[in-house]
């Protein structure tokens, strides 16, 4: 492993990390009565977009997996038409794993779905990015010994940051202290972003600092 | 031969010790908790008992004559009332600070003084009309307790026993039954707690909703819409105006914030406005019902929280003196007898206040004797009226010191003597003053000392046993977190260790008694409990030290995510927002967990082999571990829709606008229309069938149904026999409304019997159960030319895959037979095949829970059916994936652990279901009408038998689950051998001497490791008695530390009791559910004797 990875890691999640931070100030030079907390619909669909076109952007200039042989132009369309099935069919998992949590399953549907894509966006997106429509490689990633880059090190780390996050976004809900952030989904939603933002400065420090235990199988 | 036999004869006594060993120490750890439990809740928990005896106008509380009695008088009762009508503005939280007179041109420090002017104005410039007084609260200084006490004038603790819990109602003798009685008119306006407290009580009523703190106008703004009207009109004889602002100000931002300001400028507004319209006949009472704390909370007894305000005024002239310098202090039950005697009314029978004695002068302007005599004719009639009390509270309760009452009572009689002497000499000759004063003096020294020692008894926090309660509890946690981590050590004395500390223990409560009996203080069962359990504790705990320090890891329960899981839990008991929402944060835990379980599964590869990293593992087990995935997967799926499902039977624990409890808790007989009933009735009825069917066909496939055990043909007959019961009595209990009137007689009489057969029917089961707990079929196969014992025998053919034998047992049976045979020689040895061998405890365990789920079932209104149909599916689901997670213990002797995993998983799932049974930690949410099944009559005077029927409706979970604990270490024996069953069925075409080598020893590995799996059963015991100890630690915690907050008469304290309650309930169901597992082993034991007795034959 060369150091120079870990310093593209590093600077493509500190771009991530300032898309997140833009979608909070940018939207009010735009729109009027722009909030993160009152217009929070807006700001879900704001983000999503925006950390999607980042990772795209970034999975096409950096190239961390040189993709397979086969390159043709049917070839590319079949597996970007897959990821977006695949995107589409985490939001609905996501949406149902809400819900069966405790959400409410036909008020507030729309905040929830959104919720759900938010997750997707911080979690399945950058799998499709690094990993392709290919589940048996994100299981594989998901593993303990299944990691083979440092780019599917920092995978487990943002997406397991970015669940707890959103799982510790839960506990304010109940508490009786009337703050407009613990209405459903907001508290959740800002604790998947700052889980997701940590854990996306958390895993290039972390990589760096057990780089010499990390060693990978050639795949 | 004969040493091998000794050997066994020691294993065996061995594995009975061990067995009674277990039992006595889980016993002895359950009696520690019982122990703290009851210490601390002698130290909070200020218990009264409720008189429902009313005073009445006709009957003086005492002989003697009357001096200015007005019987006879039109209005008048015990004496001639003063005013025929009064005011009270109740100003909730008014701190005397709040009205203290302030002087003019200072500078104030804070917000709130020197606010109400107008009290000032009248006090400094009608002495005669006005007086202040500081008003002293008694704790618990809550706002319901405190409205009890101004109008009962007794000290309401948390729980008046007696009282009917399931309103608020007060059913004791009260200022406004008084008035209602006497036929005078009472209007409201205000606290709609008043509403709870006095239903019906107002001819006119203003309520008003106080659940919302943050709201500081709603209520004082709407009492301001109706009074000036009210004041004007003339259709009223009490006026009470109950103001929240000043308290919710004080709950929202503290007494320091300028909102208090205005909101007492208000006040002081109001005041001004109401003393303008006061007529002459009418007493204006103000007065705040409790303090509060520099941070705007009240709850407890420090000073700021019990100081409040009182000040009277009239517009004729009611005091002889001037007011002293300093305001007097005057208790706050004392307000209740001077209002009572002031408007003409008795006394209320349970009032220990004294008149406050400056407003019985007589007129203004008279001699001093004159005044002198007026004052101690009411406070002779006081003094009557709670000599009456006292005599009547102590021969119903036992709880006021005995010596004390003679004391009181001796002064009393003394008292009244010369009294009586007193006016009797005033008929013949002068009285002198001196005497008078002498006599009020005793008087007051006889209520005064009533007073003190009620309070003694009824409203004073303990400390020091509060402190020593929370000290024990935590203590027996340690205790059984390190316990449970030595269980598996082979050379543990727990037997001595044990016996050891509990003779400790009775010397250190023999010691107390003696202490106390020598030190003349009585002998409280409580002290004396624990003061036995800590000596036991430390000695068993000082053992334990002396045995070398433990590692660490022991005082660690489990991995991390299980260490931060019990943290949340433990953390969320200290909010009563989390109290509040624990119906939802259990689900969402255990959602949690188990999603967690098979991510864990997953991470260490254990989940989905297959793909690229397939190859690396080895291949044998890759094939089961690619099935396993999906499963693990499916049960996940399962669990989490049943956890979803089951929180449709949820119910708030208050009716606001913001939680509505489902509908499906009530029962059928309400629901409107005959199309839905029906359709309702056939959901349940549909319900119960499934119930049945599961649990037959579990036991159906674990191959126990084939036994001819009695309690197998109960399962067999007498489960569909309960569930019919069952069904038709809901049928009845939900219709009998429209049944013919000639079968009414019919009807009644079986929604009388048919609950009394099923519970009989439920107990023949369970006896039956006891008697032969041993469900194996045992088929002895024709003479085989092979020893070895065959496997699998065909008949019955079409069960045979699905039953399972136990070979090996009968392998080494064998082997001992063999030997015996062979002296004999020449016989052929038989071939045995015994049927669900393999998960004969467990078949016991399950059949318990069928047969207890009936009875609850009843108690609980129909719907719930749904929800314990989706609860025993989830647990059932919860146990196949736990057992999937530890993995199948496969080949090893032992020592089997339950990991602390599947123990919380559990335990929450019991928290789980008491919510989504409908049931709340609050006591309005209690289901009462669970006393009434099977005795729709009601009861004669035992309360026993409803406290029963209500306690296992509330504690079903609770009861179910510590019943089913035993289930966490069996389950994974059970699964094992399901796997290889599928292994097998799989490998149809696979070699026999393979199959045989496989066949699965299921349970029958617990059985020959008897000392591991005693030391198992204890494990999960204690494991399970910590889980439960942490959370009552919790709430014990919770409620000491949080004794001042508003909301621990409402949240904390109803949920420490029925955590404390459900704790004793699930140790003792734990401890049957072991014994129950333990009866079974022993069963077990002996029916391999007769077997091998039989094959001598």
């Amino acid at each position: 492993m060369k150091d120079t990875d870990i310093k593209r890691l590093f600077y493509a999640h500190l771009f991530c990390v300032f898309s997140i931070i833009l979608t909070t100030f940018t939207p009010s030079l735009f729109l009027e009565d722009f909030s993160v907390l009152e217009t929070h619909l807006t700001w879900m669909c704001i983000c999503s977009v925006c950390v999607t076109i980042v990772n795209v952007v970034l999975y096409l200039l950096i190239k961390p997996n040189p993709s397979s042989k086969r390159s043709s132009i049917s070839h590319k369309i079949s597996r970007l038409l897959k990821s977006c099935v695949y995107f589409f069919i985490s939001c609905l998992l996501y949406h149902a794993i809400i819900v069966l949590y405790g959400a409410p399953l036909i008020e507030l549907m729309l905040e929830t779905f959104l919720f759900a894509v938010l997750l997707s966006t911080f979690t399945t997106l950058p799998c499709l990015c690094l990993l392709g429509p290919n589940i048996k490689a994100w299981l594989r990633v998901f593993t303990k010994n299944g990691a083979t880059s440092i780019w599917d090190n920092s995978l487990q780390i943002t997406t397991l940051s970015s669940v707890v996050g959103a799982w510790l976004g839960a506990f304010p809900i109940p508490l009786d202290w009337e703050r407009p952030w613990q209405v459903w989904p907001i508290s959740c939603t800002l604790g998947a972003t700052f889980g997701y933002v940590a854990g996306l400065l958390i895993s290039p420090v972390w990589i760096y600092r057990n780089r010499k235990q990390l060693t990978y199988k050639s795949r | 031969m004969s040493s091998e036999n000794l050997s066994n004869m020691s294993v065996f006594l061995i594995s009975r010790m061990l067995k009674a060993l277990v039992l006595f120490f889980l016993a002895w750890v359950c009696f520690l908790f019982y122990a703290g439990i009851a210490l601390f809740t002698s130290g909070f928990l200020l218990t009264r008992l409720e008189l429902t005896n009313h005073s009445s106008c006709q009957e003086l509380p005492g002989k003697g004559p009357l001096v200015g009695g007005g019987r006879g008088e039109p209005g008048a009762c015990w004496t001639a009332p003063r005013f025929s009508r009064a005011v009270i503005v109740l100003i909730d939280a008014l701190r005397f600070d709040f009205v203290q007179p302030w002087p003019g041109g200072l500078p104030a420090q804070y917000p709130y003084l020197g606010k109400l002017g107008s009290i000032q104005h009248l006090l400094e410039t009608k002495p005669q009309h006005a007086r202040l007084y500081r008003f002293l609260a008694d704790p618990p200084t809550t706002t319901m307790q405190r409205l009890k006490a101004l109008t009962t004038g007794s000290l309401p603790t948390f729980i008046d026993a007696g009282s009917n819990f399931a309103s608020y109602a007060i059913q004791e003798d009260n200022l406004i039954a008084q008035l209602n009685n006497t036929g005078k008119r009472v209007v409201f306006m205000g606290d709609d707690t008043w509403k709870g407290l006095f239903p019906e009580a107002f001819s006119q009523a203003f309520f008003f909703p106080s659940f919302n703190v943050k709201d500081l106008h709603t209520v004082d703004s709407g009492i301001l819409e109706h009074l000036y009207p009210t004041m004007d009109r003339d259709d009223w004889d009490l006026l009470i105006a109950h103001f929240l602002g000043v308290d919710h100000c004080g709950h929202k931002h503290g007494p320091h914030h300028p909102e208090m300001a205005k909101k007492l400028n208000q006040m002081d507004q109001v005041l001004q406005t109401l003393v303008e319209r006061l007529e002459n006949d009418t007493l204006l009472v103000v007065a705040g019902d409790h303090g509060m704390t520099e941070t705007g909370d009240h709850g407890g007894d420090s000073k700021p929280e019990v100081m409040a305000a009182l000040f009277l005024y009239s517009s004729l002239p009611l005091f002889p003196r001037a007011p002293p310098e300093d305001p007097e202090v005057v208790p706050q039950v004392n307000l209740v007898p001077t209002l009572a005697l002031l408007l003409g009314l008795p006394i209320p029978f349970g009032n220990i206040g004294e008149v406050i004695v400056d407003l019985f002068s007589g007129e203004v302007d008279t001699q001093p004797l004159a005044t002198a005599l007026a004052q101690a004719s009411a406070y002779h009639l006081n003094a009557q009226q709670v000599s009456r009390f006292l005599h009547a509270y102590s021969l119903a309760a036992q709880d006021l010191p005995p010596e004390e009452l003679q004391r009181l009572q001796d002064l009393f009689s003394s008292a009244s003597s010369e009294y009586k002497r007193l006016l009797d000499q005033l008929k013949t000759e002068e009285v002198r003053e001196a005497d008078v004063q002498a006599l009020i003096s005793q008087l007051r020294l006889f209520l005064q000392g009533a007073r003190t020692a009620c309070t003694e008894t009824w409203a004073r926090f303990r400390p020091a046993r509060m402190i020593g309660g929370t000290v024990l509890l935590a203590f027996t946690c340690l205790l059984c977190l390190v316990t449970s981590g030595l269980t598996s050590s082979p050379d543990f004395p727990f037997l001595g260790l044990l016996l050891k500390s509990v003779a400790w223990g009775l010397v250190g409560a023999a010691l107390l008694a003696g202490g106390l009996i020598v030190g003349r203080t009585g002998l409280d069962p409580a002290l004396l409990c624990s003061g036995g359990a800590a000596t036991s504790l430390v000695a068993f705990l000082w053992a334990l030290k002396w045995r070398g320090k433990p590692p660490m890891a022991i005082f660690l329960p489990g991995p991390l995510p299980i260490l931060v899981l019990l943290f949340l839990r433990f953390a969320a008991l200290f909010s009563d927002s989390f109290v509040l929402a624990e119906a939802r944060a259990a689900p969402f835990l255990l959602c949690s967990l188990s999603l967690f379980v098979v991510a864990q599964l997953h991470w260490e590869g254990r989940l989905l082999v297959g793909g690229p990293t397939a190859s690396c593992l080895s291949s044998p087990t890759a094939s089961v571990a690619r099935r396993e995935g999906p499963r693990a997967l499916g049960l996940l799926v399962g669990l989490l829709l049943c956890v979803r499902l089951s929180s449709l039977f949820h119910r708030c624990p208050e009716e606001t606008p913001v939680c509505q409890s489902s509908p499906w808790l009530a029962p059928l007989s309400s629901v409107g229309g005959g199309q839905a009933k029906n359709l309702w009735y056939g959901a349940c009825l549909g319900a119960l069938g499934v119930l049945v069917l599961s649990v037959r066909f579990w036991l159906r496939r674990c191959g126990n149904l084939n036994s001819s055990a009695p309690s197998i043909l109960f399962v067999r007959w007498g489960l569909p026999l309960m569930a019919l019961g069952t069904a038709a009595h809901w049928a009845l209990a939900s219709g009998s409304d429209e049944a013919p009137p000639r079968l009414q007689a019919l009807v009644s009489g079986a929604v009388i019997g048919l609950p009394r057969v099923v519970l009989g029917l439920a107990a023949i089961g369970l006896g039956l159960l006891l008697w032969q707990p041993v469900t194996v079929l045992v088929k002895t196969g024709a003479s085989s030319p092979n020893p070895i014992v065959v496997p699998f025998v065909g008949p019955p053919a079409s069960q045979a895959d699905l039953n399972y034998v136990v070979p090996q047992i009968y392998r080494r049976m064998q082997e001992a037979l063999r030997g015996k045979l062979a002296g004999g020689g020449g016989q052929t040895p038989l071939a045995l095949a015994a049927y669900g061998l393999g998960s004969v405890y467990s078949a016991a365990v399950v059949t318990t829970l069928a047969l207890l789920v009936f009875p609850l079932l009843l108690l609980h209104t129909e719907r719930i059916i749904l929800a314990f149909l989706i609860l025993f599916l989830q647990s059932f689901l919860l146990l196949q994936l736990l057992a999937a997670a530890v993995g199948t213990p496969a080949g090893s002797p032992g020592p089997f652990s339950v990991p602390w995993l599947a123990i919380s998983a559990w335990a929450l799932t019991a928290t789980q279901t008491f919510y989504s049974t409908g049931h709340q930690p609050v006591f309005p949410a209690i289901h009462w009408n669970a006393a009434f099944v099977g005795f729709p009559e009601g009861h004669d005077s035992s309360p026993v038998l409803p406290a029963l029927l209500v306690g296992a409706n509330t504690f079903a979970s609770h009861l179910l689950f510590s019943v089913g604990c035993p289930l966490l270490l069996l389950w994974p024996f059970v699964c094992e051998g399901h796997s290889s069953t599928k292994k097998k069925k799989s490998l149809t075409s696979g070699t026999e001497e393979e199959g045989e080598k496989e066949e699965p020893l299921m349970e029958m590995r617990l059985r020959d490791a008897p000392h591991h799996f005693n030391a198992a059963l204890l494990q999960l015991g204690l494991k399970y008695l910590f889980i439960l100890g942490v959370q009552v630690l919790a709430c014990v915690l919770a409620a000491s530390i949080l004794r001042r907050h508003l909301m621990v008469w409402k949240v904390f304290a109803p949920k420490f009791i029925f955590e404390a309650v459900g704790f004793v309930v699930s140790s003792v169901a734990l401890l049957l559910g072991v014994a129950l597992v333990m009866w079974v082993d022993r069963a077990v034991g002996s029916w391999f004797k007769q077997l091998i007795l039989s094959q001598e034959r």
